[in-house]
């Protein structure tokens, strides 16, 4: 019996200790899909640098998926005190439908809000069996191609607006020309996974098509995970400028009282060590003067169209591509 | 189930005296805690799908219940889960027998095995058989030259809600097996019965309704399986793509009264079938008692 007081006691104790730690500061950050590893060490290289700066402890929680499934967590409520998501359209997507953050959000920080972007490039098995060399490579009969769908990957829709930017270019701006193409690009593929690590999985386990359509990040990470002797970089004539934003979520950093510490985490991207990090997770970073020049020559240089200047604006692309009714819808309409 | 039960009581009937005092003390707060808990966890989230499709206005319902992707969709989810059920009655039946007829060696590890896949996240199982079967598996690279494709195809779908269903048929039959009486085969025998008689004379009537209620179970979970066919479907559009993707699609496209028009139909559609369903074992549970 006195056992079981003591025992009473100590878990007393262990719970006024837990709801002390409590106490700390919590940051949650709902990211996109390919970002587990770069965030994972960018929370513990902040953390550290809060508690020397302030003495508090902050443990950053972060959450990933698919970056449109992200986004409407967050419409219905998951409390993120900042989203780092893998296009700007699922970010407008909580502005529009729940309010939480001002609608001039991109402009609150340097570069579109984007510390780093990235881009959209092949990857083949070892010795490019089939010859991959461009886009106009993967229309070929007997090219069996890998992308996510766009409807539910953020990825894939910058796989999929590459291509077209790439169709219309060498179509002298063609739109009838570019929809063929994407649509001949579509009959080659034969199997459209919910997310872009689904799709490198289908690509890199499961051993199916000829050339997936990846992250220039998840390409590296997967020729470094699966073996280089497996797999090769193809770095088309022409891709997309990615820039994955991140913004504060106003509405919920107010209620919580996190925004002093969600404002520095943010800030952190954009500081030499996080620029440095970025990098090191093959994330092409803003300020390429601070991260390791060994990291910084792993990212070849090539054509980069951006969505603004090809697109005109997210909203635009959304609608005309993926909304109900759009390109892709079109592509796999009966005929 | 109700056919299960019938059988139950015929053995274990309660002593009349308790049937013939009617009144069993707390009824009224039983039933109510019973509508009260049913309203509470499945009417009111079932009214909601109802109460958001109807934002769509009736024109709208219209064009999404006959929108090309939608209706393949549904096709697909319903076809797949009607022919995979179909297959566990038979085939779970089979497994049902064997359990409950024969003493063997291993027999209640195998009697274990059976509810792996209620206790499997599907998760796991859907990327366990698309390993399997995908082109370089170790069944798929036996199947693929011979022209069959498994993964990434109907068939795979079909493959993966014969796993997810099977334990709802084998679990349904098992207790009627135990309860059929071996006596009633002995003596159609002694009758001169030939084998196959005794099967379809005897034996099935009993078997009939249970199986029915194993193939709705089968059937129902089926139609609305999402973790494990997700990844051996392959999500083509209008190809391979399960309904309960398609709703998961136009979540993310933000078309929530879109997403609850298709739960909408699912969830009509199912009632149908299972009340059919429900109509034809009644039936058959009828037909049954008549024989025995």
């Amino acid at each position: 019996m006195n056992n079981l007081i003591r025992r009473i006691a100590l878990a007393a104790l262990a719970l006024a200790s837990f709801s002390a730690v409590a106490k700390d500061i919590e940051l949650l950050n709902v990211s996109y899909d390919p970002t587990r590893e770069f965030y994972r060490e960018v929370n513990t290289a902040f953390a550290a640098q809060w508690q020397r700066d302030h003495g508090d402890a902050v443990r950053v929680q972060t959450s990933h998926g698919g970056s449109g499934k992200q986004a409407r967590a967050v419409i219905d409520g998951l409390g993120a005190d900042v989203v780092t998501l893998a296009l700007a359209f699922d970010i407008d997507a909580i502005v529009d439908k729940a309010k939480l953050l001002p609608p001039d959000w991109q402009k609150r920080l340097p570069h579109n809000s984007a510390p780093y972007t990235s881009t959209i490039v092949l990857l083949v098995r070892k010795g490019n069996p089939k010859g991959i060399k461009d886009w106009g490579d993967l229309v070929k009969p007997g090219v069996s191609v890998i992308t996510p769908n766009p409807k539910t990957s953020g990825g894939a829709r910058w796989n999929h607006l590459a291509a077209y930017a790439y169709a219309l270019k060498n179509n002298g701006g063609d739109v009838a020309q570019a929809k063929a193409f994407l649509a001949a690009l579509y009959r080659n593929v034969p199997v459209l996974d919910t997310g872009a690590r689904g799709a490198t999985t289908t690509f890199a386990q499961r051993g199916i098509g000829d050339v997936l359509l990846a992250w220039e990040n998840e390409a590296f990470l997967a020729q470094q995970e699966l073996g280089p002797d497996q797999f090769e970089i193809i770095v088309p004539s022409l891709s997309i400028l990615a820039e994955p934003p991140v913004a504060l979520v106003d509405r919920n950093v107010d209620r919580r009282g996190t925004r002093k510490v969600a404002e520095a985490y943010l800030a952190f991207l954009y500081s030499p060590e996080g620029q440095r990090l970025a990098a090191k997770h093959y994330y092409r970073p803003r300020e390429p003067q601070h991260a390791a020049a060994a990291d910084v020559a792993r990212f070849p240089t090539l054509e980069l169209v951006t969505i603004d200047g090809a697109f005109g604006s997210w909203a635009k692309a959304q609608a005309e591509h993926f909304a109900d009714g759009g390109i892709f819808d079109q592509i796999y309409a009966p005929r | 189930m109700s056919a299960v039960l019938d059988l139950d009581t015929t053995t274990n009937a309660p002593p009349p005296a308790s049937r013939a005092r009617r009144v069993m003390p707390g009824f009224g707060l039983t039933l109510g805690y019973s509508v009260a808990w049913l309203s509470l966890i499945v009417l009111i989230p079932l009214a909601g799908v109802f109460i958001k499709t109807s934002e769509l206005g009736f024109d709208g319902l219209l064009r999404v219940w006959t929108d090309a992707r939608v209706l393949a969709a549904l096709q697909l989810s319903f076809g797949t889960a009607f022919v995979a059920g179909a297959f566990n009655a038979l085939a779970g039946t089979l497994v049902a027998w064997v359990l409950v007829r024969y003493e063997f060696p291993g027999r209640r590890m195998i009697d274990g095995l059976i509810d792996l896949p209620f206790a499997l996240p599907t998760a796991v199982a859907g990327i366990a058989l698309t390993a399997l079967y995908a082109g370089n598996g170790w069944v798929g690279q036996w199947l693929t030259p011979l022209g069959i494709k498994v993964a990434y195809a109907p068939l795979g779908i079909i493959v993966a809600l014969v796993f997810v269903g099977l334990p709802f048929v084998v679990r349904t039959l098992q207790p009627v097996l135990a309860e059929a009486r071996v006596e009633l085969e002995e003596a159609a025998a002694t009758l001169g019965a030939t084998r196959l008689q005794t099967l379809r004379k005897v034996l099935l009537p009993t078997l009939y309704p249970a199986m029915l209620t194993g193939f709705a179970l089968a059937f129902a979970r089926g139609v609305g399986e999402y973790g494990s066919v997700i990844f051996i479907a392959g999500n083509l559009p209008r190809v391979t793509e399960i309904a309960p993707l398609l709703i998961v699609i136009k979540l993310e496209e933000f078309d929530y009264a879109g997403a609850t028009a298709v739960a909408a139909a699912m969830l009509l559609l199912s009632f149908v079938l299972l009340f059919a369903i429900n109509l034809l074992q009644a039936f058959a549970a009828r037909r049954a008692g008549r024989v025995r």
